[in-house]
């Protein structure tokens, strides 16, 4: 599943770096005591797909709301294109995808969409949103009687209903099957070519690693770590022991070896064993993996792989 | 900066009229999708109208009491019935549902006024309550024939439009504090007591003492005083006395929900 797609080669422009929205110092506490969000900073620039990545209830979603102005800091400043969030102004200017439950179901996919895109003064047409989201032949469906996915894609619809600058996305291909979500991942691609700026939160990795210029993991209302998806990677990696991490590769075998003769191979930061199969990390693969076939005549399913952004993942939230 | 300046007037007027679009449309849609909705309409309409028919047509039709038509009076009581269980299960289910799977949120990121949603969801309850009322008004006249003038009939319109508002405030006050799941019961617990107390099914004359004494404290005691006093058929306290009762309700239920949002939003 993982690496399908070729990741965006093309970060945004430097020139255009002034931030479309910021965080800075935001702290976040709730009325009943639970810190959300602990001197958290986070600059959106023009062009760019950020995803933020973290666990359940590590603010993902107190972040979001408060780019959004639905909420306000305990103390720091938002700041959506220099202005306040909660301006009627500003509002013109972004779009939004939640993660609602349900929408109002007796309305149909094309008056919700039109619903929407009558609050703005330069909406996008309506024939190019339909084809964006991929709701041909559904739009006069009640919204109750659409499928998971379809109500998906018509959320996107509305999100982009002003053809908005700022896009914030909240778990945007949840219930997608996979070409609905390449179709999604490609839309978002061209928004950020023509220039908008996305926010993208979401659990699945894969989507982050194919999809975002940058990655801002977060936990406990914290960012714990920053950085282009490979970048990510490699400091995850880093964290796991690994310092020349850039080519540390993870290799997958059958063998006969114990882990402590694995352990003393060169190059070799972890050996384990799961299911019958070895996994070993290695930041030197082309040695490591010479000694271990000259050992082991017998070697079978032999694998290599980069790290996943999972692993480096899994890797930051632990540490 | 000077062609900007002498193009604002342009532009006011242009975002005027599309702010005005706003709120037409989301009172449109939102009274489309009650009447789509059928759960509501259905019950919203065909109660008072079952009712009606029982209690007004069926068991007291052409019956007089002294110069008191009882088919009249009756209407007086359902037609509030009507605009009352309107209002409180279309602002309060409504607003209760759209809260708790975060399409309100949806909306309040969007860039439509606030008030554009409160209002639709009002006028969207005082549309059924008129479509409500007048469907009684008819009955009464073919089927009982009772007379109503015109100016009768309009203020009773106009009784309709104002008296659904405080009725809009209580729905709003269930929502805001009351759990999605147990908005409908919640609002029955309270529509039907308020119904028979405030002397909507029965005279109030007819209640015992007590619950007259505490039918002063019912919204629905007084919108109904109001309407009767349309047809001349009002039997306590002035028409202001009764305003003043509509409005005094109206300002706690405003206050309450002003306390309950501000809770909602801390927590949120």
């Amino acid at each position: 599943m993982r690496a399908v797609l070729d990741p965006i080669q093309a970060t945004p422009s430097t020139a255009s770096s002034a931030a479309v929205a910021s965080l800075s110092h935001i702290t976040k506490r709730y009325g009943n005591g639970v810190l959300a969000l602990d001197d958290l900073s986070l600059n959106l620039r023009r062009g760019e797909i950020v995803a933020l990545l973290g666990p359940n209830g590590a603010g993902k979603s107190t972040a979001v709301k408060l780019l959004m102005g639905l909420s306000a800091p305990t103390s720091g400043a938002v700041r959506i294109f220099d202005a306040d969030p909660r301006n009627a102004a500003t509002r013109l200017r972004t779009g939004v995808m939640l993660q609602v439950g349900k929408a109002p179901e007796m309305l149909r996919v094309r008056e919700h969409i039109n619903i929407f895109r009558g609050y703005y003064p330069d909406p996008m047409p309506y024939q190019d949103l339909v084809r964006a989201a991929g709701l041909e032949g559904i739009e006069s469906r009640m919204f109750g009687q659409l499928s998971g996915g379809q109500k998906q894609r018509a959320l996107f619809a509305i999100a982009l209903a002003g053809d908005p600058d700022l896009i914030f996305l909240d778990e945007p291909t949840v219930g997608l099957d996979i070409e609905a979500r390449r179709g999604m991942w490609a839309e978002i691609r061209a928004l950020a070519a023509r220039g908008k700026t996305v926010l993208l939160t979401t659990h699945y990795l894969e989507e982050a690693d194919a999809l975002a210029h940058r990655i801002v993991v977060i936990n406990k209302g914290r960012v714990i770590c920053e950085g282009t998806p490979a970048e990510v990677k490699s400091l995850g990696a880093a964290s796991t022991g690994a310092n020349t991490s850039r080519t540390l590769k993870i290799i997958r075998c059958v063998t006969d070896l114990p882990a402590t003769t694995l352990l003393a191979l060169p190059g070799v930061t972890n050996a384990e064993l799961a299911m019958g199969l070895t996994i070993i990390s290695s930041t030197q693969p082309e040695r490591t993996l010479r000694e271990l076939l000259t050992l082991d005549q017998k070697l079978h399913s032999l694998e290599v792989t980069s790290p996943a952004l999972e692993d480096a993942f899994l890797a930051l939230i632990n540490n | 900066m000077s062609t900007a300046a002498l193009s604002l007037p342009d532009h006011r007027s242009n975002s005027f009229a599309r702010t005005l679009r706003i709120f037409l449309t989301e009172a449109r849609f939102e009274f489309v999708r009650l009447l789509r909705t059928r759960a509501f309409s259905l019950a919203v309409i065909g109660f008072p109208v079952i009712f009606y028919v029982f209690f007004g047509l069926i068991m007291n039709r052409g019956e007089h009491i002294g110069s008191v038509s009882v088919a009249k009076y009756m209407l007086a009581g359902y037609a509030v019935f009507g605009m009352v269980g309107a209002a409180l299960f279309g602002i309060g289910g409504g607003l209760a549902s759209e809260l708790s799977t975060g399409w309100l949120e949806l909306k309040r990121a969007s860039p439509m006024p606030p008030l554009a949603y409160l209002i639709a969801k009002c006028c969207s309850a005082a549309a059924f309550g008129l479509v409500i009322v007048s469907l009684l008004t008819l009955l009464g006249i073919t089927v009982a024939h009772v007379s109503i003038t015109l100016s009768e009939y309009t203020r009773m319109m106009a009784l309709t439009l104002v008296g659904t508002i405080p009725f809009a405030c209580l729905g709003m006050v269930v929502a805001l504090f009351v759990p999605f799941n147990a908005t409908p019961g919640v609002i029955n617990m309270i529509y039907l007591p308020m119904s028979f107390c405030g002397g909507l099914w029965l005279p109030i004359m007819l209640l015992p003492h007590m619950l007259q004494k505490f039918a002063l404290l019912l919204p629905t005691y007084h919108l109904s005083q109001l309407v009767l006093d349309c047809f001349g058929y009002a039997s306590a306290g002035t028409a202001l006395s009764h305003w003043l009762g509509l409005l005094g309700f109206t300002v706690v239920m405003l206050g309450l929900a002003g306390v309950a949002y501000r809770r909602l939003q801390q927590n949120s």
